[in-house]
């Protein structure tokens, strides 16, 4: 048949070129001139691996900036067909999906303002403090959401409040060429740099 | 809404135009056959590949072999894709250890992919190998974007041709399309995207210890390499779960200006090449008009709803102007999110940087309604193209009813055979969308994928039916969709709103081929000045809002209302 050879053919040299030749040939290019962001962004502390630039990671004591809720899961250790609650899961990413009138969310909404009342928040709450990333591994906090931290972490690390937002402005990105994105604080940087300050 | 956000949504929207304008110039070019400056370079490769497949180059086909080509071509990328995902476990580049996915998953992927839909019903990093996504997704993600591009240019020349009984050679229009212009933008942007921080490389994971001591295994992968193509092809399918919205999928708002880019350009472009195909830019010029200006409203809306946020963040507590950020990242905000959401359903793209499911009910009937509008604004790489040159065609036929004159589109008598094929073409998607969802709204098997409750369980059903039979791929997410159910019916849904409408849209490109191209005189009805721009808006309005108010209003608008009742469910 006069379609058939050319439609197989086709098929398999595409196979070859897009499919093997192409990522191939990035994967060369990328891991030679541009290897750190090839191989994730990778963040070393004494030669060891302690996250990625990129992902977001779970910091629960009270000492560090917390990042955003997420809602990734993992397998349920004892009964694998379950899932449990895995705060920025970063092998299983996923947003919590919950529609604007669902009153799982307005619960957990509920409850993650009323934490934040008790944290000792007295202004408005930042947007992004209650509510899941798209991702679950938002490695952003918004500056109005790091600085509503401030006088927990001051306090359990004995600084000075003014030390702690010292350290907020420095690690705050603005906008990229003063335009694009919104102004952030990367949760991940800016613990590092509350541990590199030594208290 | 803020200046900065609509400064941002301004800047990448013209970045868009002037990138489209040369990019179609040079498309005109490669689809007329003549030399550019890849061919010192790719001309080789292209003799040699028709060489091996046996194709004879200047040899065209009627609309029917062009048509059975493209078919052929497409149920053999089928039945390779099929193969490849039920024998994943014994295939090469799965460091992770996948084994096979389920046949109904692995039929449901094959299609999505093959049909330039790529809706997931699977999680990218929990079930495909590295040589799945490489030889498998990403190349499909090159060949039914091709496809598309080949089949906009036959019904191009359908329009630009006179009394003549072919269409073009569909081998050649693919290999070209592939060839000259995706792999190139492709390889270059692959690489730019890994500069800004995309991961490339066939490792599947690392592991961290965290600052607090904890585990933490970093899924990666050769993510750039599919990311820039299924951005540029308008495909969708996202390496990780989340798609665009996982930090290295999309990693700060360069990247997101890239890949934002990277969606519109080659729609835009092809528009732009059918001007100068045709002979006439005004007429491109027309269309892009009418893209834009229903784009460019979606964006406004859902920015504008995303904005507002809904009463629930407000009684917690939460800083009005932050308005609506669950399932939004901080790096985007709702600006480049809303961009994005509107920019992926006008397109038949399905990326998403955003979770859809968890905009208001106003943010995301915009995302869903685009997608019914028959994804033309400006629709995915090359049926964007075709599928509004099918809605002038109606809209030509509307005006000659109204005045009572034999339609005329380009030159071309619009006559009965036309019309009927048109509308054959344009009821595929209200038959696929509101026929499985209708069954899926009252049937258990139906019932049971669903997370939300309420209408927005409804709005979840018929996200998945328009996104599938739209070949979108974005989805309502918490649609639990890797089920017997949805991954079949899904899958018909998506060969239905691909096939079904191409093989009569072909009939036509043949049709029109063989008449006369009438030179224009003064009784001819212009179809590049804003009479007919607003005429094609009108029409493609009063199509999509006819079809699928009714059931827009049993679940967005219903949401809407319910929520401002404050009801929750």
């Amino acid at each position: 048949m006069s379609y058939l050879r050319p439609a197989l053919v086709l098929l398999l040299l595409f196979t070859a070129l897009t499919g093997l030749a192409y990522p191939f040939a990035v994967t060369g290019i990328g891991q030679a001139f541009f290897s750190a962001q090839a191989n994730g962004s990778l963040v070393e502390r004494d030669g060891r691996i302690i996250g990625s630039d990129l992902i977001g990671q779970a910091f629960t004591s009270d000492r560090y900036f917390w990042p955003r809720p997420s809602a990734t899961s993992a397998a349920d250790p004892t009964d694998p067909t379950k899932t449990v609650d895995a705060p920025y899961n970063a092998a299983a990413s996923t947003g919590s999906n919950l529609g604007p009138t669902s009153s799982k969310l307005a619960d957990r909404l509920t409850a993650s303002s009323e934490a934040w009342r008790k944290a000792g928040l007295s202004q408005q709450i930042p947007g992004d403090a209650v509510t899941t990333s798209g991702s679950g591994l938002d490695p952003h906090i918004s500056p109005a959401f790091a600085k509503a931290q401030v006088a927990r972490i001051a306090s359990a690390r004995n600084m000075s409040e003014a030390q702690v937002r010292q350290v907020i402005e420095t690690a705050t990105e603005g906008r990229t060429f003063g335009l694009l994105g919104e102004p952030r604080v990367n949760v991940l940087r800016v613990n590092r740099a509350l541990d590199k300050l030594g208290s | 809404m803020t200046l900065n956000g609509w400064l941002q949504i301004a800047i990448i929207l013209a970045t868009v135009l002037l990138a489209a304008m040369p990019l179609g110039a040079f498309m005109a070019k490669v689809y007329a056959g003549k030399r550019t400056f890849l061919s010192p370079v790719l001309g080789p490769v292209e003799r040699s590949f028709y060489a091996l497949a046996g194709v004879d180059p200047a040899r065209e086909q009627g609309w029917r072999a062009y048509a059975l080509a493209m078919l052929l071509f497409n149920a053999a990328g089928f039945v390779l894709l099929y193969a490849l995902l039920r024998l994943q476990g014994f295939l090469p580049f799965n460091p992770q250890g996948f084994g096979a996915l389920s046949p109904d998953l692995a039929f449901n992927t094959a299609v999505s992919f093959v049909t330039n839909t790529n809706w997931q019903s699977y999680g990218g990093e929990t079930t495909m190998s590295h040589f799945s996504q490489m030889a498998g997704l990403t190349v499909q993600n090159f060949l039914s974007a091709a496809t598309g591009l080949a089949l906009a240019v036959a019904l191009v020349r359908g329009f630009a041709r006179s009394k003549m009984n072919t269409v073009g050679n569909f081998w050649v229009d693919m290999t070209r399309s592939t060839l000259y212009v995706l792999l190139p933008l492709a390889l270059f942007t692959a690489i730019l995207l890994v500069a800004l921080g995309m991961p490339q490389t066939m490792l599947s994971s690392v592991d961290a210890t965290t600052l607090e001591g904890a585990k933490q295994t970093i899924a990666l992968g050769p993510v750039a390499s599919q990311v820039a193509i299924k951005q540029l092809g308008t495909n969708g399918g996202g390496f990780f779960n989340v798609n665009a919205a996982h930090p290295f999928e999309n990693a700060t708002a360069l990247t997101n200006f890239v890949q934002v880019w990277q969606m519109l350009v080659i729609s835009v472009a092809i528009v732009f090449a059918f001007g100068r195909l045709v002979g006439d830019n005004r007429q491109a010029r027309a269309l892009v008009w009418v893209m834009g200006v229903l784009l460019v409203a979606g964006i406004a809306i859902t920015y504008a709803a995303e904005a507002a946020g809904t009463p629930m963040l407000h009684q917690a507590g939460i800083n009005p102007a932050d308005g609506n950020m669950e399932g939004k990242e901080v790096r985007f905000g709702l600006a480049l999110s809303a961009l994005w959401a509107a920019v992926t359903t006008g397109l038949s793209c399905g990326a998403v940087n955003a979770m859809h499911a968890s905009f208001t009910p106003i943010g995301g009937l915009i995302p869903m309604f685009l997608m019914q509008l028959g994804e033309i604004l400006p629709g995915g790489v090359g049926s964007g193209l075709y599928g509004i040159l099918v809605m002038a065609i109606i809209a030509v036929f509307v005006a000659g009813l109204m005045v009572g004159r034999t339609p005329e589109y380009l030159g071309k008598k619009i006559e009965a055979k036309e019309v009927k094929m048109a509308m054959l073409a344009v009821l595929i998607l209200p038959t696929a969308i509101l026929g499985f969802s209708a069954v899926a709204a009252v049937i258990p098997q139906g019932l049971a994928g669903l997370l939300n409750a309420g209408p927005h369980g409804l709005s979840e059903i018929l996200y998945a039916y328009s996104s599938a039979a739209g070949n979108n791929g974005s989805a309502f997410a918490g649609l639990t969709a890797n089920s017997p159910w949805y991954n079949t019916t899904l899958g018909l849904a998506m060969l239905l709103g691909r096939f079904a409408y191409i093989v009569p849209m072909l009939a036509i490109a043949g049709s029109l081929a063989a008449k006369t191209k009438l030179e224009s005189s003064t009784g001819t009805f212009p179809t590049h000045g804003p009479l007919f721009i607003g005429l094609l808006i009108g029409v493609i309005l009063i199509l999509g809002g006819l079809q699928f108010f009714p059931a827009l209003a049993l679940g967005p608008i219903a949401e809407q209302v319910m929520m401002l009742t404050g009801k929750t469910f």
